[in-house]
């Protein structure tokens, strides 16, 4: 499936320009940890590599044909969208949806609602849980089909230490597993935690990609250096 | 799914045909009279048919004559009636039986109709004291009566002042609404006897010939629709015009009030 | 006051004693109104989600003219339906005016706008919040479809209670296209309507307020059965 190529890549909404022209190469493995100010269009970049935006410019090209990417890639959302269904329907809904017969589906969606330290919780509403249940339930959701690459959108943007920890944990264990993961975040430590390579991202394009520990020792550019000593970038 | 939904079909579109049910349009003045509940079960013994009535207004079951929709009426409007037939909707016109129309008002008679000679009298002195006046207005024979009594007696529509209230309704809701203004009002005896809410109302005048209310029964001509009962509503007219149905007729009574005459020939 | 009166103490009477021709009536207008419930909601349900899920060129013509309809006096639809119907009318052959299919054919077509509406209302606020992860799952038009109205079964349930509501009290249409013939086409609405019309205050208030309890029953059996089903409510 890799490299993924976005090939001239823009965005508009309205005839305004969000994002773009963007070119550039993701190959397999590792963490792409994707930062920037706030209005830099690290959303959009995401969503339009995932290819549930319409581009008005360019292409996002795998090594393999178009649906069989497409099937093969999950997104977390930064706040957490949970169907009106228990945690184990939602947790199982991937797998419903690609047809996969009821009894396995239900047996996996177990296995990770346990996964998830939920397991008491199984058949309660999922959307009357705490936040940082809901985005556990998003992540196991995500990768309960185990998708060979990963969108995920600040994950833990709003959640407290210990929801973050598990989070984080359960990325790494993805990553491990053979799952490119591709994520925002604002949390510079966060960051240096997860990053195997870093998208710095500003007014729509990219500022600078490289690997983590050249980004943090020796910023690329002029932006990244000011963003990661906790100036405010313009 | 699929399979429900086809049965659903069939059923929904099965057509309603038994083959001893027919459908008769009557006016509003007559089921109100009750006379229906002793007829159709004697019908029903007698000849094993389920008759079926739409109660509609005397226009209306002309219509539903004339569309094919009923395969016989039983109306009260000699003019109107005269015309389906000419214009080949039913095969004959057959008197059957009359009642009469009577003329209500409030308890205290403001327009002092009691004692007038005549009909056409009593609707002067309604005219003269200006006292309110329910009409039904909706083209039915009652309605159609009182307007022939109104140019009969030479009381022309600009005479008709505010006092003149036109309703458009049946005859229940119209004297529903005469009890409710204390108006006077034209009913058939009938409707008016079976009526519950005759509060502050009563019979102000009645007994003039000319309120007599001739009931007809007209079969819909099978050679303008041809799908209508014609054999059943055959039967049903020979039933209506026999000494069975004359006995049921003459002594049906309410409150120990004679309401129909048998008259058939 | 004292009709009020007199209608309650003969209501109670006729509910007591199982009076022969209310339990006809009563049954025959349950009977024609959750026929009638019943192919509105599977023509209403679908089409509301479809409205939801689906951008189409006359998209919005149909939700305006939908609106527009909910408003359709019964009187009129009453007429259309007999004219049709009538003998002189183009679906005459079919022989269905006065019976209680005619009955069920004009009550339809008062209710599918109203339940389309108030479903389309519920399940487009379900689709926005929805929408992305559909999306990002590469759900199929028709899985969407199936999943909207599933998960908002509570409010379709309300949509269709207000159809029934709606069709159960309705008088107008079921007069003119049924002909209120006794131990045929009688309904409750439309033995009210004729009890009325005798001045018979007393048992038409009586009739009345069987409806109303009728109309009550049902709604508290709809709701008691949704609530059994599962623990959540949303």
């Amino acid at each position: 499936m890799f490299p993924m190529n976005a090939c001239n890549l823009s965005v508009k909404v309205r005839q305004k320009h969000i994002i773009g022209p963007i070119n550039l190469t993701i190959s397999e493995g590792g963490i792409t940890v994707l930062m920037g100010p706030n209005g830099a269009g690290k959303t959009t970049l995401l969503k339009a590599l995932h290819g549930i935006i319409r581009l008005a410019n360019g292409q996002v090209t795998f090594a393999t044909p178009a649906k069989t990417a497409q099937e093969q890639q999950s997104f977390v959302f930064q706040s957490p969208i949970m169907l009106r269904r228990s945690v184990l329907e939602n947790l199982a809904y991937p797998l419903v949806i690609n047809r996969q017969d009821k009894q396995s589906a239900m047996e996996r969606a177990q296995t990770w609602a346990t996964k998830i330290g939920l397991s008491a919780h199984m058949d309660r509403p999922a959307p009357f849980l705490s936040g940082g249940e809901k985005q556990k339930i998003a992540l196991a959701r995500a990768l309960i089909t185990s998708p060979k690459l990963l969108f995920l959108d600040e994950p833990t943007a709003s959640l407290d230490g210990a929801a973050t920890v598990e989070i984080e944990a359960l990325l790494s264990e993805a990553q491990s597993t053979g799952t490119t993961i591709i994520m925002s975040t604002h949390n510079i430590g966060q960051a240096r935690r997860m990053a195997s390579r870093v998208l710095f991202m500003k007014d729509g394009q990219i500022d600078a990609h490289s690997a983590a520990n050249a980004f943090f020792d020796t910023p690329p550019t002029d932006a990244a250096q000011k963003f990661i000593a906790g100036d405010i970038v313009l | 799914m699929i399979r429900i939904l086809l049965m659903l079909i069939t059923v929904t579109f099965a057509t309603y045909s038994n083959a001893d049910m027919m459908r008769m349009a009557v006016t509003t003045s007559f089921n109100n009279s009750g006379l229906s509940e002793k007829l159709l079960p004697a019908i029903q013994a007698d000849l094993g048919l389920e008759v079926q009535l739409l109660i509609v207004g005397t226009g209306q079951a002309i219509r539903l004559g004339e569309a094919g929709d009923v395969d016989a009426i039983l109306v009260h409007s000699q003019k109107a009636e005269e015309a389906f037939v000419a214009a080949g909707y039913g095969t004959h016109r057959r008197e059957i039986m009359y009642n009469d129309f009577v003329i209500i008002g409030p308890t205290d008679d403001p327009a002092k109709i009691r004692d007038a000679k005549s009909a056409a009298e009593a609707l002067r002195a309604i005219v003269t004291s200006q006292s309110l006046f329910v009409s039904r207005g909706d083209d039915s024979g009652t309605h159609k009566k009182e307007l022939s009594l109104w140019s009969s007696t030479g009381i022309k529509d600009e005479d008709l002042g505010p006092w003149y209230r036109a309703v458009g309704a049946g005859m229940g809701a119209s004297l529903n609404t005469a009890a409710g203004m204390g108006a006077y009002i034209l009913s058939d005896r009938a409707s008016w006897l079976n009526f519950k809410n005759k509060t502050g109302l009563g019979i102000q005048f009645s007994g003039d010939p000319v309120l007599f209310n001739q009931y007809a029964y007209l079969s819909v001509n099978p050679q303008r629709h041809a799908h209508v009962k014609h054999d059943l509503a055959v039967k049903l007219e020979t039933w209506l015009t026999s000494l069975r149905a004359a006995e049921i007729i003459n002594t049906y009574t309410i409150d120990d009030q004679t309401l129909f005459t048998f008259n058939a020939e | 006051m004292n009709d009020l009166w007199n209608g309650i103490q003969q209501a109670i009477w006729l509910t007591l004693t199982l009076d022969a021709d209310l339990v006809e009536i009563s049954l025959r207008s349950l009977r024609v109104t959750l026929s009638a419930l019943f192919v509105s909601c599977l023509i209403a349900l679908p089409l509301a989600a479809i409205l939801a899920v689906r951008r189409f060129k006359y998209r919005r013509l149909i939700i305006s003219t939908l609106n527009a309809l909910m408003g359709l006096p019964p009187v009129v639809v009453g007429l259309i339906v007999y004219i049709l119907l009538s003998r002189s009318g183009p679906f005459g052959v079919l022989g269905l005016l006065f019976t209680t299919h005619a009955m069920v054919i004009a009550q339809v077509i008062i209710i599918t706008p109203l339940i389309t509406s108030i479903a389309h209302q519920s399940l487009r606020e379900l689709w926005s919040e929805y929408h992305d992860l559909l999306i990002s799952m590469n759900t199929s038009k028709w899985q969407r479809i199936k999943t909207l109205l599933w998960d908002g079964r509570r409010a379709l349930m309300t949509a269709s209670l207000a159809g029934f509501g709606r069709a159960i009290g309705e008088v107008g249409a079921i007069m003119i296209v049924g002909g209120n013939i006794d131990h045929a086409t009688r309904v409750l609405t439309t033995a009210i309507s004729l009890e009325t019309s005798k001045g018979d205050f007393a048992l038409a208030l009586a009739l009345g307020f069987v409806l109303i309890t009728l109309a009550l029953a049902v709604n508290f059996t709809t709701h008691w059965l949704g609530r059994t089903e599962r623990e959540g409510r949303w």
